[in-house]
């Protein structure tokens, strides 16, 4: 593994010396450009900082004219519609997951994964025009309506889904967001699920449990933590995502309660607006909000990573 | 008993049309979205779309400039991107296994590779463009391989790893130095592996939108030089599909045809190609 001490010493000991520099050297490249990138953020960012304090994260107010800057809105788009792709995507990449790894026959899995996984392949911005002239008219026609007439006048959660049905929205932008993840996280619960010791499954077999009493009981307690893993990143693909929002969030800067209501994301703000800012003051804003979700999204996909670890650790490598 | 026994079966089968179910409901989405896709661009794909340029409103016209720009900048961020990722990955794999280093950068490499890509684009529109004075295609080209790199490192580090042992230790018995090691026997065997890794990586970044909007933004013209803002398909589409005019809507969905097609039948090569080599 480590064989240390080759016997030609001379030269190519010399040689030996800049090939540990170069390759090195590339990988402290990776270190460099993610601090330089948070640090490049905060810098470009303080103006934004400094004018509005603690303020710039719990104000509404966004005018560009007025040069008065809160990134309350786009804070909030972000993680309401993360919240609806995590309750869509969550369910179904577990059930994903478990119809690849113990229900669909083998023959399917491998051609079902392929597919799956090609899913993740689409570019974001096909999403993007897809849910902008297929899926926010089909949601205006269909599901928009049906929601005011069903759940809008329930007390307490009617609110949530009552709004004019023009199907751009966070609702539609939750559910586009949702579709995207699925495969990333149906992909690691798959890879987690395998990586369960068959042992402890046969043994659940033996002692008469079904198949989902074997998945509630045994494979899920113990991939809870590498699960949990899969969903943080899902989120932090979520967070980040900016194309296929951009097309149907609607980029308004109003606080809603209404899922139906066109809002706005910290990503989708940076993309409408970042050209056509042209005073310091703004530039900074829109740069101190991408502080804002780089650091987010890191510490969302460093706990990811740490609870898939664990499990990648006792099992050898799952992804 | 036997009530028990029910319930406990008719707990199952819900279980198991409940993951159905989820698998189908996945699959309703990709074929929804190509479907839509094929439909809207297929009609759009003309002889023109290869030839002429970018129109202004309300005319036709192509997407060549578009192709080219994407083209070249796919090209330039391969060029810096894939070899220090290698080079990364190599470091991970094989001289810097067990450092404490190769720990750190592996996590954080994981994390960079899911990293808001527009945050990336910012970035690099803060340090090029910005110190540049100007948007570029050689700044989209950095913004794309800064992309690739953190996906050159993941799969040639797994593909470094997947050599036998027993081969590294063969070589060194022989007194081969390390270097060469590397280069000339765990190169050849990792080559398929590290180039599908390059072919993955470089489907990810041709359909990147967001780190291009601020760095080769767009030009409606021919532009041969990188040194200035630079057509790529991404951004049509984007301010296509986003503009009111109908004929430069089905130049974006022409476009987005094109851009499926080609991530999709990347993404199906290396698969394939995986496939046969694990054989």
């Amino acid at each position: 593994m480590t064989a240390h001490g080759p016997i030609v010493k001379s030269h190519s000991a010399a040689a030996d010396r800049v090939f540990n520099l170069v390759t090195g050297g590339a990988a402290w490249l990776v270190l460099i450009l993610l601090g330089a990138t948070a640090a490049s953020m905060a810098w470009g960012g303080r103006l934004a900082f400094e004018t509005f304090g603690f303020g710039f994260i719990t104000s509404t107010d966004w005018d560009a004219v007025g040069g008065k800057f809160g990134a309350l809105v786009p804070i909030y788009g972000t993680i309401v519609t993360s919240i609806v792709a995590l309750v869509i995507a969550v369910p179904v990449s577990l059930g994903i997951a478990l119809f690849l790894t113990d229900i669909a026959p083998r023959w399917i899995r491998g051609p079902i994964g392929i597919a799956v996984e090609l899913l993740a392949a689409i570019p974001s911005i096909i999403y993007g025009m897809w849910g902008l002239f297929i899926f926010a008219p089909f949601m205006a026609a269909h599901v928009d309506p049906w929601l005011n007439g069903t759940l809008g006048p329930l007390p307490l959660i009617g609110p949530i889904f009552t709004g004019p049905p023009i199907g751009i929205g966070m609702l539609t932008a939750g559910i586009v967001l949702g579709i995207m993840i699925i495969p990333f996280i149906a992909a690691v619960a798959r890879d987690v699920f395998n990586a369960v010791p068959p042992p402890l499954k046969e043994s659940a077999v033996a002692l008469g449990s079904t198949r989902w009493e074997v998945l509630s009981r045994v494979t899920l307690p113990y991939a809870r933590s590498a699960i949990i893993g899969a969903i943080f990143l899902g989120l932090g693909r979520a967070l980040g995502e900016t194309m296929a929002v951009t097309f149907v969030l609607g980029n308004a800067h109003d606080l809603s309660i209404s899922l139906l209501m066109p809002s706005n994301s910290i990503a989708a703000a940076i993309a409408n607006e970042f050209t056509e800012a042209d005073a310091e003051l703004y530039r900074s804003s829109l740069i101190a909000l991408a502080f804002l979700l780089f650091v987010v999204t890191f510490i969302v996909l460093s706990a990811a990573k740490l609870l898939l670890l664990r499990i990648n650790r006792a099992h050898g490598r799952t992804s | 008993m036997s009530l028990v026994l029910l319930r406990r079966r008719a707990v199952d089968v819900i279980a198991f049309l409940f993951a159905s179910g989820a698998t189908l409901f996945g699959l309703f989405w990709l074929f929804w979205i190509l479907w839509t896709t094929f439909k809207r661009g297929l009609g759009a794909i003309n002889v023109a779309l290869f030839t002429q340029m970018t129109p202004p409103p309300g005319s036709a016209g192509g997407l060549l400039n578009a192709f080219y720009g994407s083209a070249v900048m796919i090209l330039l961020a391969v060029v810096i991107g894939a070899p220090l990722g290698v080079a990364a990955g190599t470091y991970l794999a094989e001289h810097g296994r067990y450092s404490r280093l190769a720990k750190v950068v592996s996590f954080l490499n994981d994390v960079l590779l899911s990293a808001p890509s527009i945050v990336i684009g910012l970035f690099v529109y803060e340090i090029v463009v910005r110190t540049s004075g100007h948007f570029s295609g050689y700044a989209g080209a950095v913004a794309l391989a800064m992309i690739l790199l953190p996906i050159v490192v993941r799969t040639s580090d797994e593909a470094l790893r997947l050599v036998p042992d027993q081969m590294r230790e063969a070589a060194f018995a022989l007194g081969i130095p390390r270097w060469r090691v590397t280069a000339q026997i765990l190169y050849k065997a990792a080559l398929t592996a590290i180039l599908t890794g390059v072919l993955l990586g470089v489907a990810r970044i041709a359909g990147e939108t967001a780190p291009l909007l601020f760095t080769a933004l767009n030009n409606q013209f021919w532009s041969g030089s990188l040194s200035g803002p630079l057509a790529n398909v991404p951004v049509v589409i984007f301010q296509y599909a986003m503009s009111p005019y109908d004929e430069w809507h089905a130049l974006a969905w022409a476009g987005a045809l094109v851009l499926t097609l080609f991530v999709l039948g990347l993404n199906i090569a290396v698969r394939m190609i995986a496939k046969r080599t694990s054989k």
